[in-house]
């Protein structure tokens, strides 16, 4: 099979055609190393990891020679570089870790590689998960291998996980790790025309993960089809006893969900999220993927969740006060970047001046505001009761409905630039994700169409928590109906 | 509410944050928009609702008071930016 070839097979085909001996792991692997050679154009991968991958790939041969190996033996996969990686750098693409080389492996990353998995490189991400379009990395922005018609300009491919949605929509690898805090599985997943689930809090282990918002990171995979997601998922998950937040109970068999009947399923449609200014192409999206679901057997049930509008202003109290506080380890002493003061607090402050970037600068200060003294009342605890109602907002819609239905974000993607200016602009992006975070609920983006720009749009699936069988299941539902098959012009070959 | 350059620096200085002052006035206004974007909260009544802390509830887990983890200075001080022997480094802090 050429290289070319091998690089079009979905991560699920990959697997089967690795059993089948149609290919070894070590050609399928050389496919995607020359795929990722020849997207550097696209900035999505900030360190790649080839030696390494052939020498994992020619390990799993040898394991499949004896039909033998894991649920991902032999597959290449990338990595956000939120993730801890023994022996290989790992900097949350901020300037504040330097070259820091973790002496460990975060649980997730060590679940894939004991399935089997071939590790193909770091991606690119927003610093520290901070962002919605990938612009704010240490490593300059990504770009997304979709373009609108004109061709004018690079889009942005979403955040803060823009290297794994951009890779994955460039065949860079079959499946790619991602974390989402506000949405930044679903709405990268969502401008790129790929597949992105975040699953409920306490699915997936967050040791070795570099933290954001504790209460709110979650590590879920971004792939190309809704099958992909399943696979990656089952080996993602599980219980640690090293994250006290993660949840012991058995991970199912995800893949085996699929192809699930819809009769009697019930999807509720929130009328909240029918904001203002929304545009007739994301009205219309919607409406398909109601018809869809409705024709696959699903009731369609109107509810409501009445504090939506209040989400994003609660997250941006909650997320910037956890942020400020986990980011406080970062302080020129143990490990990253140092600039030498005079004293110890001048060292602190020159370090954190220069290695934090402007949008995590901002978001620790607005955290550091919300925790001070006089201001916490007002600010953190209002935020966290406020939470409590969004969460209450849903538990009440689940009575009523299986899964809730929404579109994934307000637009397709933006060009470069265009909203770095307005951090408000930019936070309204996550309006459609940021509730699931905050109430700790799975959330999956589909692919589901295109924009008059020819631009992929996506549709967001709402389950109940620990319902992923269930997203799963709905989802191939909407990937089915939807056939998006569209992939981008390769122009960055 | 909003805040002043005065309040910037305080709050620079407690996240340790040093911040050219030409760039203080610039950042309070950013501070202040986003400040005034979260402020709607105030329009929701929260009156005996309370905060939610943790999303699935669980009761805190307890494990063994033992020692299951440690034995290597070396791979602590690896990625130091300054170390003497097993210590790290630091500016003098004590006169």
């Amino acid at each position: 099979m050429s290289a070319s070839k091998l690089t079009d097979l979905s991560l699920a085909e990959a697997r089967d055609g690795l059993r089948q001996k149609d290919f070894t792991s070590e050609e399928l692997t050389q496919a995607h190393i020359s795929a990722m050679e020849a997207g550097r154009k696209l900035n999505a991968v900030i360190l790649e990891t080839p030696e390494k991958a052939l020498e994992m790939a020619k390990a799993s041969d040898a394991k499949l020679s004896n039909e033998e190996g894991g649920a991902l033996e032999g597959l290449p996969i990338g990595v956000k570089d939120l993730f801890c990686t023994k022996g290989v750098r790992t900097t949350a693409c901020s300037k504040i870790l330097g070259d820091f080389t973790p002496p460990y492996e975060s649980t997730v990353t060590q679940n894939l590689w004991d399935a089997g998995a071939v590790h193909l490189g770091k991606l690119n991400n927003d610093e520290f998960a901070m962002g919605s379009s990938n612009e704010t990395s240490c490593f300059g922005p990504v770009n997304n291998p979709w373009r609108n018609k004109a061709k004018e300009t690079n889009l942005v491919p979403g955040g803060s996980s823009g290297g794994s949605s951009a890779s994955i929509a460039a065949h860079i690898g079959v499946a790619a790790t991602a974390t989402d805090t506000g949405g930044s599985i679903r709405q990268p997943a969502a401008f790129t025309g790929t597949v992105g689930l975040k699953p409920t809090y306490g699915r997936c282990s967050r040791w070795g993960i570099v933290a954001f918002a504790s209460s709110l990171d979650q590590a879920g995979p971004i792939t190309r089809t809704v099958r992909d997601s399943a696979i990656m998922l089952g080996a993602m998950a599980g219980h640690d006893v090293k994250d006290t937040t993660s949840i012991n109970a058995p991970v199912p068999d995800y893949e085996s969900a699929l192809g699930a009947n819809l009769n009697g399923k019930k999807v509720g449609i929130p009328k909240e999220y029918r904001i203002d200014g929304m545009s007739d192409e994301i009205e219309e999206l919607w409406q398909h993927g109601i018809d869809w679901l409705k024709d696959a057997g699903a009731e369609i049930v109107d509810v409501s969740l009445p504090h939506t509008k209040y989400a994003l202003p609660a997250y941006y109290i909650i997320a910037p006060a956890e942020a400020s506080s986990n980011l406080a380890r970062y302080d020129g002493v143990r490990y990253g970047t140092r600039l030498e003061g005079d004293n110890l607090l001048e060292m602190y402050e020159k370090t954190r001046g220069a290695g934090f970037g402007a949008e995590v600068r901002r978001r620790i200060m607005i955290g550091t505001y919300v925790l001070s003294a006089g201001y916490y009342d007002a600010y953190y605890l209002k935020a966290l009761k406020v939470r409590r109602l969004i969460s209450d907002d849903f538990k009440q819609a689940f009575e009523k409905c299986d899964v809730l239905l929404t579109p994934a974000t307000p637009s397709s993607a933006f060009a470069i630039g265009e909203n770095l200016d307005d951090p408000l602009a930019m936070y309204m992006n996550d309006v459609f994700t940021v509730t699931v975070n905050l109430a700790g609920l799975p959330g999956i983006s589909v692919p589901a169409g295109l924009d008059a720009q020819g631009l992929p749009l996506g549709l967001q699936l709402i389950g109940q928590p620990f319902g992923e069988e269930a997203l799963l299941g709905m989802a191939e539902k909407i990937e089915q109906a939807a056939g998006f098959d569209a992939r981008p012009d390769a122009w960055w070959e | 509410m909003s805040v002043d350059d005065k309040t910037v620096h305080r709050i620079a200085r407690l996240a340790r944050i040093a911040v050219p002052e030409e760039e203080i006035a610039s950042l309070g206004t950013e501070l202040n928009a986003i400040l005034g974007f979260i402020e709607q909260l105030s329009e929701v009544n929260t009156d005996d609702i309370l905060p939610m802390t943790a999303v699935v509830e669980t009761e805190i887990k307890r494990r063994e008071d033992a020692v299951t983890d440690g034995g290597y200075v070396e791979d602590v001080t690896a990625n130091a930016p300054a170390c003497d022997d097993d210590y790290f480094a630091v500016p003098k802090v004590v006169e």
